[in-house]
C-alpha cells in the first residue's frame, strides 16, 4: 500500500509538471498536408496572418450548423478584417464524396475565406476535433487560446470580442 | 495489493516523472498533450407500437459507446492511443463491438522529408478507389490499418507513400492469416512544383498512381451452392491499381481517377471470377457568385476487402462514395442512397448561385440558390455464354461494357435550396426535393419486395435572432409518397442561448401510413450545454428506424425509445 501511495504522489508531481509547462495548449499547429480547393498541395504551416489573430473553423458542406456559422460570419467578415485584421481559415472535412462541391459552394455562397480541404480528416484528427462545427482562435503568436464546439447565432459576437481582446493584449479564456 | 496494478501505476508514474527528471535539460520543452473523448449512453424503454420489446433489446436496457483518445507530441515525434468501450454497444451497432480495449495506437516521426508511422494509421490514396482507411465514430466504422506507413518527400512536389498492415475487425486480433495483409504504394507528382519553368504557369497539373495488393491465405474454398459443395480455386493475392490527375486552369478544375482490380471472387459478388473497374471524374467551374460542378462515376465489381468472406461494411480497403447529394434534414434523409459496389453508373450536377446584397435579385440582403440533380443506374450486364446465368457463382459472372448503362434506376434526386436573409433578424432556407429510391436494390431486398419509392419533400427552415444571444429556429418538413410508409410531416423548434445552451423539440408524424396502427408520432426532446470544446447533451423520445449515412458508408438504425446522454470533449 505504501508503494502505491508513493507512486500516486509521483504521478501527481508528474502531472503538475505537465500542467505547469502548459502542455495542453497548442503552441504551434501540427504540420499536416492539406489541399487547396483547386486540388493543389498546402501545408498547415502556411496558416499564418502576419502576427494578427487567426480563426480556424472545421466544417463540411453537409453540416447545416457549420454552413450557418460561415454564412453568418460572411455577412460581417469584411468589417471584421477592417477592424481587427483577423483571418478565417475554413477547413473542410468533406471526403471524396463531397470535396469537389466545396469550391462551387464557397463561391456560390459568396464566402471570402481561405478554404482548405482535409479529405481524410488528417488535420481534424491532429487537432483532436470531434463533432463539427469546431472553431479555434489563435493569437498573433499562433497559439490556440480558445476553442468551441457547435454553433448558435450570437457565437460570432463572442468570437470577435475575443479577437478584439487579443488585439488589446488582454488575456482570453 | 495487486502487483500488476502496482506495476502499471509505476510505469505511468515513471512516464510522468520523465519530464521532472529532464526538465533541467529542457529536452521535453515544447511537448504537448491533447486528446478528445465521447460517450453516448442510452437508457432504452420498451415501446410495443414500434416493436421494441425486452427481447429485441436483449434485456440490456442501458448501453454505452465511449472512447478517449490521447496524443502526445514532442517536436517531430507524436504518439497516441484510443481507448474504446462498448458496454454493450448501442442498438444498431454490430454486437461484435461488445467489449473494451485500445484498438488504436501509434508512434510517428516526421520531418520535411520523411514521415514514418508504426501502429495504426488512417490513409487515403487519391480519391480512395484503391485505398482509404478512416474512422467514423457515429457509424461505428473503423478500418484502420495496423502496421507500418512510410511517406517520403524527396523533393518539392513529389510524395511517395508505402503502407503495410492488417485492418481492424471489431476486437478480433490478427493471427494466423485470419484476414488479409494489405500492402500499398502511392506516388504523387505536382508538376508545377517539380519543374521550375512551370512554377508560375496558369495550368496546374498533379499526377498520381497507386498499387495496392491484398494477400489472403486460402487458395481453395468450398462454397455451398444449390445443395452442392463448389470447390473454388481462389487468387490469394488480389491487386487493385490505377492512376489519377488533377488539372487546374484558373477557375476551372478537372479531377479524374481510374482503378482496375484483378478477379476477386467474394461473398459480396457471389464468388465470380471477374475483374473490377471504376472511373470517377469531376469538372467544376467556380468564380465569386457562381459555382458549377459536374461529376460522373462508373463502378463495376469494385468492392475490395481484406477478407473475401465478409459481406458487411467492415474490412473495406477502398472507398466508393456515392455521388448523390448528402442531405441532413430528417425527412430529406429518409431514403439515402449508398453505392452499390457490384456495379452502378451515375451522374451528378450542382449549380450554386449567389446574388449579392443590393442587387436586383439579391435585394437588400442577398440571396443564394443551389440546385442539384443526380441519377444512378445499374449496369448493363450480359451473359458470358448461353449456359451461364448473369452473376452465376464460380463463373466469369457477366460481361459488361465500359460505362454500359443498365435500365434499372437505383436512385434519382432533383433538389433546389434557396437561402434568403430577410433582414437582420430573420433568415430562411427553403428546400424542395424529388427523390426516386429503389428500395429493393439499395437495401438489398429481393426484387419486387418493396419496389421503388417516389417522394416529394418540402422543407422550410426559419431562424429568428430574437436578441444578440437568443435565437429561435423552426423547421417544418413534409414528405409525400404513395409507396412505402406513405406521407410524413415533421416539425422542429430549437431555442439557443449563445454560446452555451440549447433546447429543442421535434416531432415526426407518419400520418399517411396505410397501416393505421402505424400512424405514429416520433417525438424527441433534446437539450444541451456547451462550454468551450465540451458539450453535454441529452435527447429523450422515440427515434424512427432509418439509415444513417456518412460519406460512402451507411448503417441501419432500428427504432428506439429512450433517454440518450452524449458527452464530447477535446483538449
Amino acid at each position: 500500500m505504501k508503494t502505491l501511495r508513493f507512486l500516486l504522489l509521483l504521478t501527481l508531481i508528474g502531472s503538475c509538471t505537465f500542467a505547469q509547462e502548459g502542455v495542453f495548449t497548442y503552441k504551434k499547429l501540427p504540420t499536416v498536408k492539406l489541399k487547396t480547393v483547386k486540388g493543389l498541395p498546402y501545408t498547415s504551416d502556411s496558416i499564418t496572418n502576419n502576427g494578427k489573430p487567426i480563426i480556424i473553423s472545421f466544417w463540411a458542406t453537409w453540416c447545416k450548423p457549420c454552413v450557418r456559422e460561415l454564412t453568418t460570419i460572411a455577412d460581417v467578415y469584411d468589417d471584421w478584417i477592417t477592424e481587427t485584421g483577423v483571418k478565417l481559415y475554413a477547413i473542410s472535412v468533406d471526403d471524396s464524396r463531397s470535396m469537389t462541391l466545396v469550391a462551387p459552394m464557397i463561391n456560390g455562397k459568396g464566402w471570402d475565406y481561405t478554404v482548405l480541404l482535409d479529405p481524410n480528416s488528417d488535420f481534424k484528427r491532429a487537432m483532436n476535433v470531434g463533432p463539427i462545427p469546431h472553431t479555434f482562435l489563435l493569437n498573433g503568436k499562433g497559439e490556440v487560446v480558445y476553442q468551441h464546439t457547435s454553433f448558435s447565432e450570437g457565437d460570432e459576437l463572442n468570437l470577435i470580442e475575443m479577437v478584439r481582446k487579443l488585439n488589446r493584449g488582454e488575456e482570453v479564456k | 495489493m495487486n502487483r500488476r496494478i502496482c506495476c502499471y501505476l509505476g510505469a505511468i508514474s515513471l512516464l510522468l516523472l520523465v519530464p521532472v527528471m529532464v526538465k533541467s535539460q529542457d529536452v521535453l520543452k515544447g511537448s504537448e498533450v491533447h486528446g478528445s473523448m465521447q460517450a453516448d449512453a442510452t437508457y432504452y424503454l420498451t415501446d410495443p407500437k414500434t416493436g421494441i420489446t425486452d427481447s429485441t433489446l436483449d434485456g440490456k436496457l442501458i448501453r454505452m459507446n465511449a472512447f478517449t483518445e490521447v496524443n502526445y507530441s514532442l517536436g517531430n515525434f507524436t504518439a497516441g492511443m484510443r481507448f474504446e468501450a462498448y458496454l454493450p454497444p448501442l442498438t444498431g451497432y454490430d454486437a461484435q463491438y461488445n467489449g473494451v480495449g485500445a484498438p488504436y495506437w501509434y508512434v510517428n516521426y516526421k520531418n520535411d522529408y520523411i514521415d514514418v508511422t508504426a501502429g495504426n494509421f488512417y490513409e487515403q490514396f487519391g480519391y480512395g478507389m484503391m485505398l482509404r482507411t478512416y474512422q467514423e465514430w457515429t457509424l461505428g466504422y473503423d478500418n484502420s490499418l495496423r502496421g507500418l506507413r512510410v511517406k517520403v518527400m524527396p523533393a518539392k512536389g513529389i510524395t511517395f507513400k508505402g503502407v503495410y498492415g492488417v485492418q481492424r475487425y471489431y476486437w478480433e486480433p490478427y493471427k494466423d492469416y485470419n484476414r488479409g495483409i494489405v500492402k500499398g504504394f502511392d506516388a504523387d507528382f505536382y508538376l508545377n512544383d517539380i519543374f521550375k519553368s512551370l512554377n508560375d504557369a496558369k495550368v496546374k497539373l498533379t499526377l498520381g498512381g497507386s498499387f495496392v495488393s491484398n494477400y489472403q491465405q486460402g487458395a481453395t474454398k468450398d462454397i455451398p451452392s444449390d445443395g452442392k459443395i463448389l470447390a473454388l480455386t481462389l487468387p490469394e493475392n488480389v491487386s487493385n491499381y490505377g492512376g489519377r490527375f488533377n488539372l487546374n486552369i484558373g477557375d476551372f478544375n478537372w479531377f479524374t481517377e481510374y482503378a482496375h482490380k484483378i478477379n476477386d471472387p467474394t461473398a459480396l459478388n457471389n464468388y465470380i471470377y471477374k475483374s473490377g473497374d471504376g472511373l470517377f471524374t469531376n469538372m467544376s467551374f467556380s468564380k465569386p457568385g457562381l459555382g458549377i460542378s459536374l461529376m460522373s462515376k462508373w463502378i463495376d465489381n469494385l468492392s475490395y476487402k481484406s477478407d473475401r468472406s465478409v459481406s458487411n461494411n467492415m474490412l473495406n480497403i477502398n472507398y466508393l462514395p456515392s455521388i448523390t447529394k448528402e442531405h441532413s434534414y430528417a425527412l430529406a434523409s429518409m431514403y439515402p442512397y449508398s453505392t452499390q459496389p457490384n456495379g452502378e453508373v451515375g451522374v451528378s450536377g450542382t449549380v450554386t448561385l449567389h446574388f449579392p446584397k443590393n442587387s436586383t435579385i439579391g435585394g437588400k440582403t442577398g440571396l443564394s440558390v443551389a440546385g442539384n440533380f443526380s441519377q444512378v443506374n445499374g449496369l448493363k450486364k450480359t451473359q458470358v455464354n448461353d449456359t451461364t446465368a448473369v452473376g452465376q457463382i464460380g463463373t466469369a459472372g457477366y460481361a459488361s461494357a465500359f460505362y454500359g448503362v443498365g435500365d434499372i434506376v437505383y436512385y434519382q434526386d432533383a433538389n433546389i435550396e434557396v437561402t434568403k436573409k430577410f433582414n437582420k433578424k430573420w433568415k430562411g432556407i427553403f428546400t424542395y426535393l424529388y427523390q426516386t429510391y429503389n428500395k429493393d436494390v439499395v437495401e438489398n431486398h429481393a426484387p419486387g419486395d418493396f419496389g421503388t419509392i417516389y417522394s416529394q419533400i418540402g422543407i422550410a427552415d426559419i431562424a429568428w435572432n430574437i436578441t444578440k444571444k437568443h435565437s429561435l429556429r423552426w423547421e417544418v418538413q413534409g414528405l409525400w409518397t404513395k409507396q412505402d410508409k406513405g406521407n410524413w410531416v415533421a416539425s422542429l423548434l430549437e431555442f439557443t442561448i449563445s454560446p452555451a445552451w440549447f433546447v429543442s423539440v421535434m416531432d415526426q408524424y407518419n400520418y399517411g401510413n396505410s397501416n393505421t396502427s402505424q400512424r405514429l408520432n416520433y417525438y424527441t426532446l433534446s437539450g444541451g450545454y456547451t462550454n468551450h470544446s465540451t458539450r453535454i447533451s441529452f435527447s429523450y423520445g422515440r427515434q424512427r428506424e432509418g439509415i444513417i449515412c456518412v460519406g460512402g458508408v451507411c448503417r441501419y438504425v432500428p427504432a428506439t425509445n429512450g433517454l440518450t446522454l452524449t458527452v464530447t470533449s477535446s483538449f
